[in-house]
C-alpha cells in the first residue's frame, strides 16, 4: 500500500492547517482514546491521564510532532520513523490493535476540527497515511 | 451493553439533534469511499467511480437514510440490542452474506459523521458512549450468525 500524488498532496495540504493547532489536537486525540478505549490506558500506568493532565498535552505534542515528521517525509516515511519503529518494537510493545483506535481518535478529532475540510477522500487519504506510519511501527515485531 | 445515566443522556441528548437521514448517507458514503471493498455488496449502485460519485450517489442516500433509523430503534432498546436486532442479524447472515467486521467499520464512520456534523459538541465523552452503543449494534448484528 502507497500514497498516490494526489493522496500526499491532500494530507501535507490538511497538515498545513493542523500544524497551528497541534497540541491541541494532540491531547485531543489522546483524550478521545483513552475515553473510549479503556485498555489504552493500561499502556500509561505512570501518567495522569485526566483532562488537562500536563503529561497528557506532553504526549500529545510529542505523538503529532512525530506524524509532522512522517509528512515532511512522506516520500521516505520509513526512514523517519525508524527509531520510532525500533522504540515500539523493542520497548513498548504496544499491541498493533491499538494503532487503529489512535488512528480512529485522530479522525475523529480532524473531524470535529476541520469539518468544511475533512470532506471523503481527505477522510480516505488520512486514513491509508495512518495505516501506513501504523505499519512502519509495527514492522519490526516479530 | 451497559450505558451509564450519564452516557444515556449524552447519546439522547445529542441524537435528538440529528439528521438521521443524513448522518446515515455520509457514514454509508464514507464507507465506500474510505474502505473501498465495501463496494462489493453494491454492484446495482452504479457510480461509485470516485469520492463525490459516492457521496453525491442517490441510491446511497437512500440505502444510508434506511440504516440509521434500525440504529435510533437500537437507542430505545440498549438493554436488549440482542433481541432488537436478531431478525435483521439473521437477513445479514443467510440473505446478504455480510462479514459483520462491517458493522464495526460502518460504526466508525457513523462517528465519524457525528463528529464531523457536531464538531465541539461530540466531545471525548459523547464519543466514548457512541463507540459503545455501536460496538453493541455490531456485536448484536453478529449475534445470529451461524
Amino acid at each position: 500500500m502507497s500514497l498516490t500524488k494526489t493522496e500526499r498532496a491532500i494530507i501535507t495540504s490538511i497538515w498545513d492547517k493542523m500544524s497551528v493547532q497541534a497540541d491541541a489536537i494532540g491531547t485531543e486525540t489522546l483524550e478521545r482514546l483513552f475515553s473510549s478505549y479503556l485498555q489504552t490506558k493500561t499502556y500509561f500506568p505512570h501518567f495522569n491521564l485526566h483532562p488537562g493532565s500536563p503529561q497528557l498535552h506532553a504526549h500529545g505534542s510529542k505523538v503529532v510532532a512525530a506524524l509532522g515528521d512522517a509528512v515532511k517525509n512522506i516520500d521516505n516515511m520509513q526512514v523517519a520513523l525508524t527509531k520510532l519503529s525500533d522504540l515500539h518494537a523493542y520497548v513498548l510493545h504496544v499491541d498493533p490493535v491499538n494503532f487503529k483506535f489512535l488512528s480512529h481518535c485522530l479522525l475523529v478529532t480532524l473531524a470535529t476540527h476541520f469539518p468544511a475540510d475533512f470532506t471523503a477522500d481527505v477522510h480516505a487519504a488520512w486514513d491509508k497515511f495512518m495505516s501506513i506510519v501504523s505499519s512502519i511501527l509495527t514492522k519490526k515485531y516479530r | 451493553v451497559h450505558l451509564t445515566g450519564e452516557e444515556k443522556a449524552a447519546v439522547t441528548g445529542l441524537w435528538a439533534k440529528v439528521n438521521v437521514e443524513e448522518i446515515g448517507g455520509e457514514a454509508l458514503g464514507r464507507l465506500l469511499v474510505v474502505y473501498p471493498w465495501t463496494q462489493r455488496f453494491f454492484d446495482s449502485f452504479e457510480d461509485l467511480s470516485s469520492a463525490s460519485a459516492i457521496m453525491g450517489n442517490p441510491n446511497v442516500k437512500v440505502h444510508g437514510a434506511k440504516v440509521l433509523p434500525s440504529l435510533s430503534e437500537g437507542l430505545n432498546h440498549l438493554d436488549n440490542l440482542m433481541g432488537t436486532f436478531a431478525k435483521l442479524s439473521e437477513l445479514h447472515c443467510d440473505k446478504l452474506h455480510v462479514d459483520p467486521e462491517n458493522f464495526r467499520l460502518l460504526g466508525n464512520m457513523i462517528v465519524i459523521a457525528l463528529a464531523h456534523h457536531h464538531g465541539a459538541e461530540f466531545t471525548p465523552p459523547v464519543q466514548a458512549a457512541f463507540q459503545k452503543v455501536v460496538a453493541g449494534v455490531a456485536n448484536a448484528l453478529a449475534h445470529k450468525y451461524h
